[in-house]
């Protein structure tokens, strides 16, 4: 089993005009699909996050009082997740309830450092 | 009522009824090994509902407020034990308390009202495990789902608060050495299961329906205890066992004559003196309610045979009224069930009002070799009894002073008393 990280980009935009009611209904997805994620023994972990944060560069001398990428790139929420292969992890991020509100999934191999 | 009062006396309800529940959800949430962070977590709830429903009055749905309090409490302590190793989190259920997508959701599922009944049965045969002793059982009973504090559980067995706490401590450490899961039990072993539940719901009962206890309020609120732990067996369909049904109606026929039994200065009153009209017709019809709905099923247990006896004594106009003969039938069968010299005993007192002394004696030399009853009270009250209607008031006098030497009690004592009097007059 590997581990792979999924970051969720984007969606701003629709969570912020969205019901109260649509979102309970879109935070029930979450639900089921982590669900079953916790019960196949998949899911590590993960936690959405807020829209602010800041951001260093240049060796850390400057700092941004906001994430790196903004919009469609703003990462929005992340998982750890166990799967036998890319392919695999691929096919269980499919059914992501991001997808609702537009987001983009990417997926990346937690890599091993000997 | 003043508005304190008020609050006090619906907080007081509240507490009684939902703490135990609340304790049962928390620890389906926390584990067996966190049952002191669920019970602080329900002290919280509730001393939060006294400091605001002080000053903004008592909401509308009082429990609904405190399992929300006790919610959010909950969900507090998860985000602030998501990285320790206090809470086990490897269970799928709890896994998904971890992560902010699933944790309100999950958490809600939890204190679903289908879910909260099933916990705390589930924690009652937790506490009911053969391996703990009766006497922790009941005390963890009173303790975390009836929520009676230490001191009152050390009231209600006339022990002290660290002998109490040190049975707490007991028990949960068999909890959380062995992770006992509360739940229940499957089909296959429900009924063995259930019958320990039922006896520690009983010695509960007992606690508070012999005359041990001076203070009537510790008495009626254990009775109560005892009656709302079987009800709430009663409300589910996996308990609803025959043996429930009979243990329910004996306790409504024990609790309808309560208040018969005993003067206003704690003295006992003897069956044949007490005044018939106090006795609480209500929960007679309810007890031979419960009595019918026992009878099915190929189960014929003590609580069937002893409810059953119980309501020949409270349908009987009088005490000469009394059916003696079905009651002695009672017993027989008693006694095939369970070798108790107890019963054996009570057996002899029918045989005594349906044939005399002389019969009542024969009954009695038969079961004296038992040994454990020449260390009970009541072979000497019997013995006592019996010498009197066989007018040999010396022997009868004799026996009575053996009988007042064994009993703690001092109603018991004092009718023994008055007995001895009564012989020497």
């Amino acid at each position: 089993m590997k581990e792979f990280l999924m970051l969720i980009r984007g969606g701003q935009e629709k969570y912020n005009s969205v019901s109260p009611e649509g979102m309970q209904k879109h935070m029930e997805h979450w639900q089921q699909w982590m669900s079953n994620l916790a019960l196949e023994d998949k899911l590590v972990g993960g936690q959405p996050l807020m829209n602010e944060g800041s951001t260093l560069t240049e060796g850390g001398k400057k700092v941004i009082d906001r994430p790196f990428a903004e919009g469609k790139e703003l990462v929005g929420g992340y998982l750890l997740i166990k799967a036998g292969s890319l392919t695999q992890a691929t096919k269980i991020a499919k059914d992501c309830p991001s997808f609702e509100y537009d987001c983009s999934v990417e997926l990346r191999e937690i890599a091993p450092m000997d | 009522m003043e508005p304190k009062d008020h609050i006090d006396s619906t907080i007081n309800h509240l507490f009684r009824q939902e703490s135990g529940k609340m304790v049962a959800v928390l620890i389906k949430i926390f584990g067996t090994e966190n049952i002191e962070l669920a019970e602080d977590v329900v002290q919280d709830a509730l001393v939060s509902a006294l400091e605001t429903w002080k000053f903004r009055g008592i909401p509308d749905n009082p429990k609904a407020w405190l399992y929300r309090t006790a919610r959010n409490k909950a969900i507090d302590i998860i985000r602030r034990k998501k990285h320790s190793k206090t809470i086990d989190f490897s269970d799928p259920e709890r896994k998904l308390l971890t992560s902010e997508y699933t944790l309100a959701n999950t958490m809600d599922n939890f204190w679903k009202e289908e879910h909260i009944q099933d916990d705390f049965l589930g924690m009652m045969y937790a506490c009911c495990h053969p391996n703990i002793s009766p006497e922790n059982q009941i005390t963890f009973i009173l303790k975390s789902l009836c929520g009676f504090s230490t001191k009152e559980v050390a009231r209600s067995f006339l022990t002290t608060e660290d002998t109490i706490s040190k049975r707490l401590y007991r028990t949960k450490a068999y909890f959380r050495k062995h992770k006992i899961r509360p739940s229940i039990p499957y089909p296959e072993e429900i009924d063995t299961r259930t019958t320990a539940v039922l006896s520690a719901i009983y010695l509960i009962f007992n606690e508070g329906y012999n005359s041990t206890h001076d203070d009537q309020l510790i008495r009626k609120d254990l009775i109560s205890q005892a009656m709302w732990l079987c009800k709430s067996l009663l409300d589910s369909k996996r308990t609803q066992l025959p043996e429930v049904y009979a243990l329910m109606a004996l306790m409504c026929f024990h609790t309808a004559r309560v208040d018969s039994r005993i003067t206003e200065e704690g003295a006992l009153i003897l069956l044949s003196d007490q005044d018939r009209s106090l006795w609480d017709t209500e929960l007679i019809a309810l007890g031979g309610n419960y009595l019918n709905q026992a009878a099915f099923g190929e189960t014929l247990t003590t609580y069937h045979l002893e409810a059953a006896i119980a309501y020949q004594h409270c349908t009987a106009l009088n005490y000469e009224g009394t059916n003696w003969k079905e009651i002695l039938k009672y017993y027989d069968l008693l006694s095939n069930i369970d070798n108790d010299p107890i019963v054996s005993l009570n057996r002899c007192l029918i045989l005594l009002e349906l044939h005399g002394p002389e019969e009542a004696l024969l009954a009695i030399e038969e079961i004296k070799d038992h040994k454990i009853i020449h260390t009970y009270y009541l072979y000497y009250a019997i013995m006592g009894e019996i010498h009197e209607r066989l007018i040999q008031t010396g022997k009868a006098v004799e026996y009575y002073q053996q009988a007042m030497q064994l009993t703690q009690s001092k109603p018991e004592q004092q009718l023994l008393h008055n007995k001895i009097v009564r012989c020497l007059e």
